[in-house]
């Protein structure tokens, strides 16, 4: 089966549909998956849900796609710097369903294995839980949270080979593996496809099952905050 | 005199065990890793690492490698990296010994409110909520007071909670206190400050 599509328009060919649930990889800007997004706000794709940790900034990831008013709703953790984002949430256009970050991920990573729901400690006695069952076990309170089952996921590794097993570059990693789990389809963009067996068996972060269509490219990463030290200081 | 910030970053360090893995929030907490000394400690950040490193030199900033504040940082020998899902497996399974945080309010039950103001830009809780629930220990730093001069301890937050009976132990420029099941116990008062200048500077009932 012929994973690697020659660019991100042609990997996103016959999935995208308006209305539909994407789960996106990344955590700020770091490990987006930039060309993929760029090429469903080409496709002009409407009234998504997308559940991403974060929104983007206004002109960079997630964020043009809410510059071009293509989003319906955003389930993430946190939206803090963008914007264009507030500005359309204020005005009532842009539906937000906050989730704590760890049961985001984990919403995810159920979703992908099978798991239609769980039981987490993670906002019990906050506005997170109210309409969430609540049941006790060993005398402690948790709430039911629900596993996410996109139609697609858009995702960002460092490598891939023609088969599509992973490998993930340092904190880049971050939601893209739960985010691959969860997608009826997995669309991967990377730094680089190799032949198999060129990566470790022992190394693959994510195996090529749930990775369904592969394209290589150029990646602007942006940094989003600059943070350095002087060598003097050493 | 109150300590300032780097005093109440020192003493919040001296929670700090041999051993142990921690999470440090953002603001006053950072800081407290400046102050760990010979002390063995391995950072988390929750967007998937542990170890965490100091800031890059000039130049070297890599955009693959940022901490949960989004600052580009550095790896260290020790540093592993991993997904968010298992990042906040091991937070919510209490692998991660303490985490330092900052607060808006915090009541003497030990319910946290740090994540929204109603009617104010609302960001979203990030991991906070996670980290509460999850850690074996949560110490909050921050100010007593508000810079209207209004006690941040409270008998019951006002602001929507981050999490319900989650603080342990409350450091601020005053001093230092336990959340304990009779209330809250004074622990240590900053140089110069009388008990009764903390109790006075305290909505909350201390016992």
């Amino acid at each position: 089966m012929k994973k690697v599509y020659a660019n991100a328009a042609e990997a996103l060919d016959g999935v995208l549909f308006d209305g539909m649930l994407i789960a996106a990889g990344g955590f700020g800007l770091c490990g987006i998956p930039e060309l993929l997004i760029a090429a469903i706000r080409d496709a002009g794709t409407k009234n998504l849900t997308i559940a991403s940790n974060n929104a983007g900034v206004d002109d960079f990831g997630l964020g043009v796609l809410l510059q071009t008013k293509q989003v319906k709703k955003m389930m993430s953790s946190y939206v803090g710097e963008n914007a264009e984002f507030m500005r359309q949430y204020l005005s009532g256009e842009l539906e937000l369903e906050f989730n704590p970050q760890g049961t985001l991920a984990e919403r995810m990573r159920a979703g992908g294995s099978g798991i239609p729901g769980f039981y987490t400690k993670t906002g019990v006695g906050t506005v997170i839980a109210e309409g969430k069952e609540h049941k006790d076990f060993n005398g402690e309170t948790y709430i039911l949270e629900e596993g996410i089952f996109a139609d697609l996921a858009i995702v960002k590794a460092w490598k891939a080979d023609t088969t599509g097993n992973l490998i993930f570059r340092k904190t880049a990693r971050n939601f893209n593996p739960p985010a691959a789990m969860c997608g009826k389809v997995c669309v991967v963009e990377v730094e680089e496809i190799v032949e198999p067996g060129e990566l470790d068996p022992d190394h693959i972060h994510l195996p090529g099952v749930y990775v369904h269509r592969i394209v290589q490219g150029e990646h602007e990463k942006r940094i989003e905050q600059r943070t350095t030290r002087k060598k003097e200081d050493a | 005199m109150p300590w300032d910030r780097n005093q109440m970053a020192e003493r919040a360090a001296q929670e700090l065990e041999d051993g142990m893995y921690v999470n440090l929030g953002i603001g006053i907490p950072t800081l407290v890793a400046n102050y760990v000394g010979d002390k063995d400690i391995t950072l988390q950040s929750e967007n998937g690492m542990l170890g965490m490193g100091p800031f890059p030199y000039e130049g070297e900033e890599d955009p693959d490698l940022i901490n949960a504040g989004k600052q580009t940082i550095t790896e260290l020998r020790r540093t592993s990296y991993f997904d968010s899902a298992t990042s906040f497996g091991m937070i919510r399974g209490g692998k991660i010994a303490a985490a330092i945080l900052g607060a808006m309010e915090v009541s003497e039950k030990g319910d946290l409110a740090n994540w929204m103001i109603p009617g104010k830009l609302v960001k979203g809780m990030g991991g906070a909520m996670d980290l509460v629930a999850g850690v074996g220990r949560v110490v909050v730093v921050m100010d007593h007071t508000n810079k209207h001069g209004v006690s941040k301890i409270l008998k019951e937050c006002t602001l929507p909670l981050t999490g319900k009976a989650v603080v342990d132990r409350i450091i601020t420029n005053l001093g230092v206190l336990d959340v304990t099941h009779k209330g809250l116990h004074i622990v240590e008062l900053a140089p110069g400050v009388s008990r009764e200048e903390m109790i006075a500077a305290t909505e909350a009932t201390i016992v």
